[in-house]
């Protein structure tokens, strides 16, 4: 356990280390450095037009997130409830999408968002995720649904109660621990993602934080030291909220995909 | 006589009045459109684009030009003779059973270890699955780094007096690949950790106590016991790990590029160089359409095997 522990803490001591060392100090990495200064994270933050990129992610993440847990919960409904023919078939066809990697729909999207002139813009990414993360949430919710008995809603409907109503008041309360389950790991694979805005926003100012960085890293490659400020600047928001929300995050990690 | 036809009239009368009601209260089910907002958003985004990377596959394609022809399964006969998609193809499914076996190799010793340590189990669990929350270009990067000829890996190496050992890990085809698979692992080992825990605390103490009762040493109780009841943990780890493995971009795209050479190209970086720095959108996609057959055979025979077992473990 302790040289566990040492295999996961020694990449990030040489991360923080470099980050905090100045470029002209070429001692060994693994040498704690003796002079430490903040300049990288200042230079960082400037040249790679960090914040912009931060502020990017954050709306990307918040509204596809938004949208794709909204309507999924709302198809998970009838697909869940309904017996009849229509509903099997849809549910059959959100679930082809769980199998269908993402790079065989991502380039002739890709003509379409170029079509309607999105490329280069976080609609196009928000409209992305939102549609992609459909049958993974969708499989969350309906799965989780099925296993919830009718009679609440049944009660509901009896005193005249529409299928709106049964949703609104009956239905989504219930649904609450699965919604927090689909909104970390949806959360977290929007944020993280790298491949989809690199085809989507490349050669455009709009930027999400991987890609951000990993232009700036693809510019500085000699520049190590201001890297890995860059690096670091990246991670903190996501540790940050990782640890204030760690029992969550895990459990989601954890338990919801047993379904 | 008019009486009892009365009364059954009335009887009838109520029981219709029921069964329209049950017939209402049916048709009153949430319907149709409740799915189509989502169903839109997918045919939007996956199915309709999917469908036309199909058709793609089968023409000349540039990504550009409006006027294109069909190829026939030409693009699929280019896959065979390309030495680098074949190539391709041989890394994405050596890194997919390598990163599955390694990673949840790992991830079950670690499950277990911590499962153990009663005091600190929680903090355990936080800081070594702390890594798979993290951006994974921006774990590639900085392993790109460690990994370089000067970096802290040789430091360390030399540090302790194993100067030997000392390698070009990114640099030398025979090794980038073993690097990436590495990186991978030290990435998301915490993560399959985190499932065979939930996995093991579904596992009663008093089994485990009974079978320590009856003379079962620890190897026994883990093999007997623990191991037919983490069957679900084992099916959804493996079935995460050889997808992601499958899919791989982010960390070959920082960490080598698909090089040395062509040494550590996978399905998916091929498919973007391919796509965005050669303009073979045609032949990009067939290679995407064989991605996606790979996926579709091995999640569904891995599905079915490991169902199979989770039903003869129970």
């Amino acid at each position: 356990m302790v040289a566990t522990a040492l295999v996961v803490g020694f990449p990030v001591y040489v991360l923080v280390n470099l980050a905090l060392r100045a470029p002209s100090d070429t001692t060994s990495p693994i040498r704690p450095t003796t002079a430490p200064t903040l300049d990288n994270f200042v230079q960082a933050w400037r040249l790679g037009r960090l914040g912009g990129a931060l502020l990017n992610s954050v709306m990307v993440t918040a509204a596809s997130v938004a949208i794709v847990l909204a309507v999924s919960a709302l198809a998970a409904y009838p697909l869940a409830r309904v017996t009849a023919r229509w509903s099997r078939v849809t549910f059959v066809l959100i679930m082809l999408g769980l199998v269908l990697p993402f790079q065989l729909a991502a380039l002739p999207l890709y003509q379409t968002m170029r079509d309607l002139g999105l490329l280069g813009t976080v609609w196009a990414l928000i409209l992305f995720y939102a549609g992609l993360q459909v049958p993974f949430t969708t499989f969350l919710y309906t799965g989780f649904l099925r296993g919830l008995p009718t009679d609440f809603e049944d009660a509901a409907r009896i005193d005249g109660c529409t299928p709106a109503g049964a949703f609104r008041y009956v239905v989504l309360p219930m649904l609450k621990p699965v919604t927090v389950t689909a909104l970390v790991l949806n959360a977290v694979a929007v944020w993280n993602d790298f491949f989809t805005p690199l085809l989507y926003l490349s050669g455009s100012t709009q930027q999400t934080l991987p890609v951000a960085v990993a232009g700036f890293a693809g510019q500085y490659v000699t520049d190590w030291n201001l890297v890995f400020a860059a690096l670091v600047i990246s991670v903190v928001p996501i540790l940050i909220v990782y640890f204030a929300l760690q029992r969550s995050i895990i459990n989601g990690f954890a338990g919801g995909l047993r379904g | 006589m008019g009486n009892v036809t009365h009364g059954l009239k009335r009887y009838n009368g109520a029981v219709s009045v029921a069964i329209d009601s049950r017939r209402h209260a049916g048709r009153r089910g949430p319907s149709w459109w409740f799915a189509a907002p989502a169903m839109a958003l997918f045919a939007f985004v996956v199915l309709v684009p999917s469908a036309r990377g199909l058709h793609y596959a089968f023409t000349d394609w540039d990504g550009l030009d409006p006027h294109f022809s069909t190829v026939g399964l030409a693009n699929f006969a280019q896959v065979g003779h390309d030495p680098a998609a074949v190539q391709a193809i041989r890394h994405t499914l050596l890194i997919a059973v390598a990163v599955t076996a390694i990673q949840n190799g790992i991830g079950l010793l670690l499950a277990l270890g911590v499962n153990s340590a009663i005091r600190s189990r929680n903090v355990l669990r936080v800081f070594l699955f702390a890594p798979a929350v993290v951006t994974p270009i921006v774990t590639a990067y900085l392993w790109r780094n460690l990994l370089g000829p000067d970096g802290a890996v040789n430091s360390l190496l030399g540090a302790v007096g194993l100067r030997s050992w000392q390698q070009d890990w990114l640099g030398d085809p025979g090794l980038a690949l073993w690097s990436v698979v590495a990186v991978i692992v030290w990435q998301f080992a915490g993560y399959s950790m985190v499932i065979f825990l939930a996995g093991l605390q579904s596992v009663p103490a008093e089994v485990q106590e009974a079978a320590t009762m009856d003379g079962a040493g620890p190897v026994r109780r883990f093999w007997s016991v623990t191991r037919p009841l983490l069957a679900p943990a084992f099916t959804i780890n493996l079935m995460l790990s050889i997808i992601g493995g499958i899919k791989l971009f982010d960390q070959v795209y920082a960490l080598t590029g698909g090089g040395p050479g062509h040494a550590t190209d996978t399905l998916s970086t091929l498919i973007y160089k391919d796509a965005f720095t050669l303009g073979e959108f045609g032949y990009s996609v067939a290679l995407a359409v064989v991605l996606t057959a790979i996926v579709a055979v091995v999640s569904t025979g891995q599905y079915a095997l490991l169902a199979r077992n989770e039903r003869a473990a129970s």
